[in-house]
């Protein structure tokens, strides 16, 4: 399924490089940002780019009826399960493979090329999976925290990560005549379908915080240590022995 | 031979350096908590009462089951310890408003779903209880509660939503509310009145 097995060659490149030069904060709000100057500038063009079209293309997908978006999203979840299954394989999680090749298999032929889920009705969900993951498994750190234009919030393991899933994604191969053709804008589509959906959500991160670039930061990197199964020093820590205070003083008490 | 030795006594020496509390809370209270906790918020969701009424009554549900003092304390970190006796209740208080605006307005959109507790272990600070969020036509996101009886009695001390720590995510914000009134106390406690 891999073309030429290029990327292959590339990632362990990376891992040597990655192995040496990124490394794991040890706890969940803990980052390593070196460049957040010029992230806190891309996190501004970035919401101006929100303002002026994602969010108001949400606002219209989101008036469209559950008949349209629902299907739109589903094929554009389906498209992507190919390259998901890909990553399954080399991280060595082959029931998470099958899990993605049955769901693509029966959402694709059932599910009237994809437009339906009948595999989530039976309980079969992605597994998901992506190429920054792989590394992750595979021993990279995450590297430095980036905000990149248009894509948002990513660490420098996970945007080449992206780099190499756009590269390797399989779907031309084993995609059918409208899923190759349709793959990108269905995507584009489902992620304003999202904007959308829980815009309630990302304008209380976005436009309510007091410092949305930080807020964005601690979101993105926590959901991605929990995806990436990293269990941090903080993630279980004890109001009640917290080291600013004597565990059991009475909050209101001097 | 050496390695399982060496590894053996980190073990222990980080067990006996760590505050351990002794929990007489057990997995089945925490549950039947949580439980309780989920049926109040569905009733509110389900109630179709307007947005304010909705807010008012999740602000009583967080009042009664969260250890709200406890969550605003921790939240807000170093800066406790110089407020003033008064600053505090002010604080403790504008801080619960708070929280019931900013998370009550966001149930509103899991209208039409539901949460569904599938198992509960022990963690280093409590009880975490763990669900399914299942929304309609997406998988089911992972949802998580920790309750601790460090209060004396049981009480809600945090959650996870995919991950996403509510307590780690509120000293972000209001450190930075804080940072934006320059370290001033009274102006952060307005700042959250006026929420």
């Amino acid at each position: 399924m891999l073309k030429q097995g290029s990327p292959i060659k590339i990632a362990a490149g990376v891992l040597a490089l990655g192995l040496a030069a990124c490394s794991q904060p040890d706890g969940l709000s803990e980052f390593h940002d070196p460049f957040e100057a010029h992230n806190r500038q891309v996190h501004e063009f970035n919401k101006n780019l929100d303002r002026m079209f994602v969010r108001p293309v949400g606002e219209v997908a989101n008036e469209l009826p559950d008949e349209i978006t629902i299907p739109v999203s589903n094929f554009a979840d389906n498209v992507g399960l190919p390259n998901a299954v890909v990553n399954n394989v080399l991280q060595g999680d082959l029931g998470g493979a099958i899990t993605n090749t049955v769901r693509f298999g029966l959402n694709t032929t059932l599910g009237i090329g994809g437009f339906f889920d009948p595999a989530s009705a039976f309980g079969i969900y992605e597994q998901e999976a992506d190429f920054g993951q792989t590394l992750a498994v595979w021993g990279v750190g995450e590297g430095a925290y980036l905000e990149i234009v248009g894509l948002g919030p990513t660490t420098e393991r996970d945007a080449f990560g992206t780099l190499v899933d756009l590269v390797m994604d399989p779907i031309g191969q084993v995609g059918t005549k409208a899923q190759v053709t349709y793959a990108l804008p269905s995507e584009i589509a489902g992620l304003a379908i999202s904007r959308g959906q829980f815009s309630g959500t990302v304008d209380s991160v976005l436009y309510e915080s007091a410092d949305s670039y930080a807020q964005s930061r601690l979101l993105y990197l926590q959901n991605r240590r929990f995806q990436l199964g990293v269990e941090a020093g903080d993630t279980y820590l004890d109001p009640y022995s917290d080291p600013y205070f004597d565990p059991y003083s009475d909050p209101y008490e001097e | 031979m050496t390695i399982k030795r060496r590894t053996f006594i980190a073990a222990a020496l980080a067990n006996g350096l760590m505050p351990v509390r002794a929990f007489a809370l057990t997995t089945g209270q925490a549950r039947s908590l949580v439980d309780q906790i989920v049926g109040d918020i569905n009733s509110v969701i389900g109630s179709g009462a307007s947005e304010t009424a909705m807010i008012r009554q999740f602000e009583q549900i967080f009042a009664d089951y969260a250890d709200v003092p406890i969550i605003a304390r921790s939240a807000l970190g170093n800066p406790w310890r110089s407020a003033s006796d008064a600053q505090r209740r002010a604080y403790v208080g504008a801080f619960q408003s708070y929280m019931a605006k900013k998370y009550g307005r966001r149930f509103r959109e899991f209208i039409g779903g539901r949460i569904e507790i599938t198992d509960a272990k022990t963690v280093p600070n409590g009880i975490e209880v763990h669900a399914n969020a299942l929304l309609q036509g997406q998988a089911p996101y992972n949802v998580s509660f920790v309750i601790s009886d460090g209060s004396g009695a049981p009480k809600f001390i945090n959650m996870f939503i995919e991950g996403i720590s509510m307590i780690l995510s509120e000293r972000t914000e209001i450190g930075a509310m804080l940072d934006r009134r320059r370290g001033d106390i009274n102006g952060l406690i307005a700042d959250l009145e006026a929420f």
